[in-house]
């Protein structure tokens, strides 16, 4: 078993470090509704972490905890190590923790480019007085935000509709963009929110290899979601599995798959 | 074919992300400039100063302010004449008490002033939003106006309860007061708006005018990246203020002189200063001027048309210039809700390639 502060090296020769994100006992309830149930789990640091299950299972509600919007009733979020306090999503994201929705949330009156520099905005230390004089200290700070951001983009081969507005680009795309926008807040967890889901085989295929390079290129640590299993089987290094709120397995991809609860919770299970 | 991009590179990304990034537009601006500063001051009389040069001049700048509240950052507001007479009646107490500063002070610390008031208004709106924010906003509109009518103090103890603009000047020259020559009133107004305009612009393209888009469109996403909607929401009404106020205290020491408050600055001109944001295009600088223009070039065109030409009564005349405005924004909403900003941007678009179809 290993330690928390504990790193290894994967078959693939990439180094997880030890956990950067570790979720104690959280329960999170909505009226009567209980979304998540004593669920314990940890990220470690460069690995890629998913979150399967059925539909309703919490998912969502985990990574919502994750990132801010929900404040669980119960347990400790612990961020290197720290308990952390109850906080707001905009302060989450200065820690260095960004994300990607389910359903697609990007500013449509904006074009890509603006998009993405939304993601820089952690980065920008200009004031009011000094934006609004433009020469000087904005013009350089927005110079060299631009060169991060086009690189983001150059990385993801959307070079072509920088200019466009969000608002016209087909599904795919914008998916894509959503990942831009992301990276471009350069986090040190990144969270994905069913990132392939409603894509063709070919569109599925281009997420992962981004998935995976990001990964491997920023060594960023990814948690997603996702319901593809193939997708997760070949993605992730540990998966975790809830079902009605509750964790039924946690493990690498193959402890997973043999993992009888996991097989009755997907598979479903005769009662007699 | 006239209005080409082809050949215009861009070889850094200061250049790509200059105002004008097109060469022709860019050389259209400086020659309007040019004129605006160096051909229509000398030629500038009463009639043409006081009938459409001021008025579209103060009302681009209240234009421009509400179109970074509503436009940019999504913010309703239905208090735009309540701010403004917040700018007029600070630009009238600092006149009065310090007589000798100059008049660009008082204006800019009118608008200070006004920015601070605008905030004040502003802080419902990180609760409440669209409808109920307008209504919130309309409740300053009410309260700020009788308010001015209220309190002696902000009049001066005036036994007629209006204020009236005393004559000060900038650098010797009379810009205020029934004495101010029309050249001096328009360049004051012009300075201002170019002020106005730049510092506008400038906050709209960088990271201040995302920060404001991205709380328009989509709020919750906004604050994953890390906008403090507090803040963002704050910034967007003390700039939108600032504006307006300098365009109040404008639009009372310039251009009218004396000011009754609930005739100069009722509901009636925050509905006309949101319809110019309306009609010339949400979110668009260029838009706050084109609604301004439009608005006050109506009336005049109408009365032209109308009185002058076909010789009709000028009452009825008064009542089309209503129905008008009134079918235009209905027009406008539907058949093209960003405005003549867009339109302009489409007739770009198709100038880029007439005469050729591809």
């Amino acid at each position: 078993m290993l330690d928390q502060s504990d790193s290894y090296v994967t078959e693939d020769g990439r180094t997880i470090g030890p956990v950067v994100m570790e979720m104690k006992n959280i329960t999170l309830r909505f009226g009567g509704v209980v979304a998540i149930k004593d669920i314990s789990f940890d990220i470690r640091e460069g690995e890629i972490r998913a979150i399967i299950g059925p539909n309703g299972a919490g998912k969502s509600s985990m990574l919502n905890v994750i990132s801010g919007f929900y404040v669980p009733q119960d347990g400790e979020v612990l961020f290197h190590g720290k308990k952390r306090p109850p906080m707001r999503p905009y302060e989450v994201a200065r820690q260095g923790i960004a994300r990607t929705f389910q359903n697609i949330a990007l500013f449509d009156g904006m074009s890509v480019l603006d998009n993405v520099m939304t993601g820089r905005l952690n980065y920008m230390k200009t004031n009011l007085f000094q934006q609004a004089l433009w020469k000087g200290w904005a013009e350089k700070e927005e110079t060299e935000n631009r060169e991060v951001v086009e690189k983001i983009i150059d990385f993801l081969e959307i070079q072509a509709i920088r200019k466009t507005p969000v608002a016209r680009l087909p599904y795919g795309l914008k998916k894509r963009v959503e990942l831009a926008r992301a990276l471009a807040a350069e986090p040190k967890l990144l969270l994905l929110d069913e990132p392939m889901a409603g894509m063709n085989v070919e569109e599925k295929e281009d997420m992962s290899r981004f998935i995976l390079d990001v990964n491997d290129e920023f060594g960023t640590t990814i948690a997603l979601i996702e319901h593809d299993m193939g997708v997760v089987m070949d993605l992730s290094d540990r998966v975790v599995v809830m079902d009605y709120g509750k964790k039924i397995g946690d493990g690498t991809p193959e402890e997973v798959r043999n993992n009888q609860d996991v097989i009755d919770a997907y598979l479903g299970v005769s009662h007699d | 074919m006239f209005y080409r991009e082809a050949g215009d590179f861009k070889l850094s990304y200061v250049e790509d992300s200059q105002t004008f990034p097109i060469r022709f537009d860019r050389y259209r601006y400086f020659a309007v400039l040019a004129v605006a500063y160096g051909v229509i001051p000398f030629f500038v009389n009463d009639y043409w100063a006081n009938a459409i040069l001021l008025p579209f001049l103060i009302y681009a700048i209240a234009a421009i302010g509400l179109n970074i509240l509503v436009g940019y950052c999504g913010q309703v507001s239905l208090g735009t004449g309540g701010f403004m007479a917040v700018g007029a009646y600070a630009c009238y107490k600092l006149m009065t008490a310090f007589p000798d500063v100059s008049m660009f002070i008082h204006v800019l610390l009118a608008g200070g002033i006004t920015a601070l008031i605008c905030v004040l208004f502003g802080l419902p709106s990180l609760r409440i939003k669209g409808f109920y924010l307008a209504v919130a906003t309309l409740a300053a509109q009410f309260f700020l106006v009788w308010l001015f009518n209220r309190v002696p103090w902000f009049y001066n103890y005036s036994a007629s309860g209006q204020i009236n603009a005393p004559e000060r000047e900038v650098f010797g020259i009379i810009v205020t007061g029934p004495n101010a020559p029309a050249w001096a009133t328009y360049m004051f107004c012009l300075i201002f708006v170019t002020f106005c305009a730049v510092v506008a612009r400038n906050l709209t393209r960088g990271t201040q005018g995302r920060t404001w888009m991205a709380i328009r469109d989509m709020d919750i996403a906004a604050e994953i990246i890390g906008v403090s909607p507090l803040k963002a929401k704050m910034t967007a009404f003390a700039v939108s203020g600032f504006f307006v106020g300098i365009s109040g205290a404008l639009f009372f020491s310039v251009y009218l002189g004396a000011v009754e408050v609930g005739e100069a600055f009722g509901i009636n001109k925050s509905f006309l200063v949101l319809f110019m944001v309306i009609i010339g295009g949400l979110g668009s600088i260029f838009g706050s001027f084109a609604g301004a223009a439009f608005l006050v070039l109506l009336p005049v065109v109408l009365k032209v048309v109308g009185v002058d030409m076909l010789g009709w009564p000028t009452d009825i005349v008064a009542h089309f210039q209503l129905v008008i405005v009134g079918a235009l924004i209905v027009t406008f909403l539907i058949l093209e809700p960003h405005g003549l900003a867009q339109l302009w941007r489409v007739a770009k678009e198709k100038l880029r390639l007439w005469p050729f179809p591809h």
